[in-house]
C-alpha cells in the first residue's frame, strides 16, 4: 500500500465572498494576492510536506494550477526540486505536469530528470491534459490538446530513453538537437503515474502504456465501470492489471474530536468547494473534450465529480443562459450573477451541503477511528494500490493542519496498511504494473468488489464538492 | 419544394458538403465560426436574384475536418482550390465574421477569383480600440448573446433551428472546436492580412459593420479600409447594432448588398 499525502496548497486567505461574486476560483482577481502571506504559506506547505515524510507517508503527492488560488502550485516542479532536497526517503509524486499548455517538453524533461537525480530517484512523474482553464490561462489552444499531450508524452520519453543527440520533427514540437546532459536517476525512466477524473480515453490509455491510474475523488460506481475498462484493456495488451495498477485520491481530514473535525472539516467546501474551481466556460473550453466526450456531455448526466467536469454543470450554464433571456429563476450561481440572492445565502446553499457531502464519501470527516470505516469500504471496493490523503481546504490553520498529518500517521496510515494486507492489495512498488502475464480465453483477475460497493452509501449528484 | 439543397460534393482531396438555394449570379457564401446559422430571412431575399453556394467549413456539419488546414490562410487556400475545381470562379462572394476573413484572405491569395465582395464584421484585423471578443472563452450560448445589440429582433430566436437540442449544442462545439484550432492565436487575427490586402487590386469591396459590435470592433472596419487601399471600398456602419447585420438590420442589409452585387 503506497499513501500519499497531498494537499492542494491553497492560497487560503482569498477573501470566499469574491470567490462567491466570482462564481468560481478561476479568476478571482490577483489583486487580493499577497505576497508575504503568500511567502509564508509556502514554506508552511513543504514543512508540512516534510512532517508528511515523518509521520510515516509513503510519498508526497503534487499538483499543478495555474491562476488559481485553489492551489498555489503554479509551477510544481519548483516544489518538487525543493522537496527532493529536503526531504530523505518519501516518493515525490508529480498529479501530474499539465503537458499540454506547457509548449517546451524538452524543458520539462530536463527539469524532472534533474528532481529525479537530485532525489536520488524517488521522482513518480505524472501528466496531465490540465484543466480547462490552465488552456485559457497559457494560451494553449484546446483544440489540440490530446494531440499536444501525446506528442510531448513521445517526446520527453525519447528524451530519456534514446541515445542522442538525436532530431525530433513532430507536428507541434520540433527540436534540431537533442541531448539532455541531465537524465533521470531511475533506470531505464522513472515510473510513470496519470491521475484523472474517469475520462474512458485516458483510462484506456493508461492501460495500454501499463500506467496506474489514479482516480480522482470520482464517485465509485463509475471509478468501478472504468477500472474494469482499465482491465480489459489490459487482458488485450496480454497482461494482467491488479491493483497495483491503480490509486485513489480521497478528500479527508482528522482531529482530536469529533467537534473539531466536523468544525474545521467545512473547510472542503471554502468558496464552493473543487466543483467551484472554474466556471463551465473556463472548464471545458472548444475542442478539450473528444468529439465522443462532448457527445456524451450533451446526452447524459454523468457525474465524473471533480473540478468540475460535469454535464451537469455544463448543461446547468447553458440552461441559464436561455434562463436569463426569459428572466425565469435558474440555480444559485446564476442568480448570483442577477443579484437575485446575496452572498449569505449561497454561502447558506453551499455549506448546506455539508452533511450530504460526507453522507456520499465526497470527503471523509473525524477522528481516526470513525473515518477509517469508510476508508476500509473504499479500499474493499477500489482496491487501490496507491491512496492519496487530501486535506483539507480552506481556512485551517497550521497547527490544525499538522495534527491532522500527525494523527495519520499515528493511527490511520498504519490500520490502512493492516487493511491492504488482509485484502490482498498490493502497490506498484511491491508488484511492476503491467508484470503480470495474462493468458487469452481466461477469466481475468476480478479488480473490484461489487459486494463491498452495494454497501457503499449512493452518492447525491446534486451535492457537488 | 425545399428552398435549398445540400450536397456533398468530391473536391479538393476531400468531401465537402455544399449548401445551394436562389438562381441568377452565383454568390459564395462563407458562414461565421458558430457555423451555418440555417436558411434565413437574407438568404432568401439574396436567393431571388443569386444562386447561393454555402460550403460548410471542414470539420463542421457533413463537412469532414481537414487536419492540414491550420488556419485560415490554409482555409483560403483550401476554398480557392473548390473554387477552381468547380469551375465557379469568377464570382461573387460574402463572408461573415471569420468567413469575412476567409473571404479576405482569398482576396489576397487570387483577387481575380471574385467580381464583388462584401465583408460583413469580418474577424481578422486586430482592431485599433476595443478587442476581439475571446469567443473561445465563453460558452457558445453566450457567444450568441454577445453576437446581437438587441435580442428582440425577431430572427435572433431562428438562428441555428432555434431550439437547444443535444444535436446543436454537439454541432456548435464542433465548429467552435474547428475555428479555435485555425483562430486561437492570435486571438482570431492575423498579423499579415492588413499587409497582403494591400495588394488587392480591382475588387470592389462592400464592408459592414454594427456600431455597436461587441464580437469584433467596429474600429476594425477602419483597418479594412485602409488596407484595401488599392480597390474600391465601401464602409456600412448601422447604429443600434452588432455583430449581426443581416438579422439586425435585415431590411437595410438587403438592399445594400442586393444594390451593391446587382
Amino acid at each position: 500500500m503506497h499513501i500519499m499525502h497531498f494537499t492542494e496548497r491553497p492560497y487560503k486567505y482569498v477573501p470566499e465572498d469574491e470567490v462567491i461574486k466570482n462564481r468560481s476560483f478561476f479568476g478571482v482577481s490577483n489583486t487580493f494576492y499577497d505576497p508575504k502571506l503568500g511567502a509564508d504559506l509556502y514554506n508552511e506547505y513543504l514543512d508540512e510536506a516534510c512532517y508528511a515524510e515523518e509521520v510515516g507517508f509513503d510519498a508526497i503527492m503534487l499538483n499543478e494550477h495555474h491562476g488559481n488560488p485553489f492551489c498555489m502550485g503554479a509551477v510544481m516542479n519548483v516544489e518538487a526540486a525543493i522537496l527532493a532536497r529536503i526531504t530523505k526517503r518519501a516518493r515525490i509524486v508529480l498529479l501530474g505536469n499539465p503537458l499540454p499548455v506547457l509548449k517546451h517538453p524538452l524543458r520539462m524533461a530536463e527539469e524532472l530528470a534533474e528532481i529525479d537525480l537530485i532525489s536520488h530517484g524517488r521522482l513518480v512523474p505524472g501528466w496531465v491534459r490540465g484543466a480547462g482553464s490552465e488552456q485559457i490561462f497559457n494560451n494553449a489552444n484546446p483544440a489540440y490538446n490530446r494531440e499536444y499531450f501525446n506528442e510531448a508524452h513521445d517526446f520527453i520519453i525519447a528524451c530519456w530513453t534514446r541515445q542522442g543527440p538525436f532530431r525530433w520533427e513532430g507536428k507541434h514540437f520540433n527540436y534540431r538537437f537533442v541531448n539532455p546532459w541531465a537524465l533521470p536517476y531511475q533506470k531505464p525512466r522513472p515510473p510513470i503515474w496519470i491521475p484523472g477524473v474517469l475520462s474512458p480515453e485516458t483510462v484506456v490509455w493508461c492501460a495500454e502504456h501499463r500506467y496506474p491510474y489514479i482516480g480522482l475523488g470520482t464517485a465509485l460506481p463509475a471509478t468501478v465501470e472504468l477500472w474494469n475498462l482499465y482491465g480489459d484493456t489490459a487482458a488485450q495488451q496480454g497482461y494482467t492489471a491488479g491493483s497495483e495498477n491503480f490509486g485513489y485520491l480521497q478528500q479527508i481530514f482528522v482531529a482530536e474530536t469529533e467537534e473539531k473535525a466536523q468544525e474545521l472539516g467545512k473547510g472542503a467546501l471554502f468558496g464552493g468547494g473543487a466543483q467551484n474551481f472554474s466556471r463551465p466556460e473556463h472548464t471545458l473550453p472548444p475542442g478539450y473534450n473528444s468529439k465522443e466526450a462532448t457527445r456524451r456531455l450533451a446526452r447524459q448526466q454523468t457525474d465524473y465529480g471533480f473540478l468540475g467536469v460535469t454535464s451537469a454543470k455544463l448543461q446547468e450554464s447553458e440552461q441559464a443562459s436561455v434562463q436569463d433571456l426569459h428572466k425565469e429563476k435558474g440555480n444559485t450561481r446564476e442568480r448570483l450573477k442577477r443579484g437575485e440572492v446575496s452572498i449569505a445565502e449561497a454561502k447558506a446553499k453551499i455549506y448546506g451541503n455539508y452533511q450530504k457531502a460526507q453522507d456520499g464519501l465526497q470527503i471523509i470527516v473525524g477522528t481516526p477511528k470513525s473515518v477509517l470505516p469508510k476508508i476500509r469500504l473504499i479500499m474493499e471496493t477500489l482496491r487501490p494500490g496507491i491512496f492519496g490523503l487530501f486535506t483539507i481546504q480552506g481556512p485551517v490553520s497550521v497547527q490544525d493542519r499538522l495534527t491532522n498529518v500527525r494523527l495519520m500517521g499515528q493511527e490511520v496510515l498504519p490500520a490502512m496498511r493492516e487493511y491492504a494486507k488482509e485484502l490482498g492489495i498490493k502497490d506498484p512498488f511491491e508488484v511492476e504494473p503491467g508484470s503480470r502475464p495474462y493468458t487469452a480465453g481466461t477469466k481475468r483477475d476480478s479488480l473490484v468488489d461489487l459486494e463491498a460497493l452495494k454497501r457503499a452509501p449512493k452518492r447525491d449528484d446534486s451535492v457537488r464538492v | 419544394m425545399a428552398d435549398w439543397t445540400e450536397e456533398i460534393t468530391k473536391v479538393a482531396g476531400t468531401s465537402l458538403a455544399i449548401i445551394k438555394g436562389g438562381t441568377g449570379k452565383p454568390l459564395l457564401v462563407l458562414h461565421e465560426e458558430l457555423g451555418h446559422p440555417g436558411w434565413m430571412s437574407w438568404h432568401a431575399a439574396l436567393a431571388k436574384e443569386h444562386s447561393l453556394i454555402i460550403p460548410i467549413q471542414p470539420g463542421l456539419g457533413k463537412s469532414p475536418k481537414v487536419d492540414w488546414i491550420l488556419n485560415i490562410h490554409d482555409l483560403a487556400m483550401f476554398y480557392s482550390w473548390v473554387l477552381r475545381d468547380l469551375n465557379l470562379a469568377p464570382l461573387d462572394v460574402i463572408g461573415f465574421s471569420v468567413g469575412g476573413w476567409t473571404a479576405a484572405e482569398m482576396a489576397t491569395i487570387n483577387a481575380k477569383q471574385f467580381n464583388k465582395m462584401v465583408l460583413v464584421a469580418p474577424a481578422g484585423i486586430k482592431p485599433p480600440n476595443g478587442e476581439i471578443a475571446d469567443v473561445f472563452s465563453i460558452t457558445a450560448h453566450t457567444s450568441l448573446n454577445l453576437s446581437v445589440y438587441n435580442r428582440e429582433v425577431p430572427e435572433f430566436a431562428k438562428l441555428y433551428g432555434g431550439e437547444r437540442t443535444p444535436e446543436q449544442f454537439e454541432a456548435f462545439e464542433d465548429a467552435r472546436t474547428e475555428n479555435a484550432r485555425l483562430t486561437w492565436e492570435p486571438i482570431m487575427s492575423s498579423h499579415t492580412l492588413a499587409h497582403f490586402l494591400e495588394g488587392v487590386r480591382g475588387l470592389p469591396t462592400q464592408i459592414v459593420w454594427g456600431r455597436e459590435d461587441a464580437v469584433v470592433p467596429v474600429s476594425a472596419a477602419e483597418c479594412y479600409r485602409q488596407a484595401l487601399k488599392n480597390t474600391d471600398v465601401n464602409v456600412a456602419i448601422y447604429n443600434e447594432c452588432g455583430h449581426r447585420p443581416e438579422i439586425e438590420k435585415s431590411a437595410d442589409f438587403i438592399k445594400l448588398v442586393r444594390e451593391f452585387l446587382a
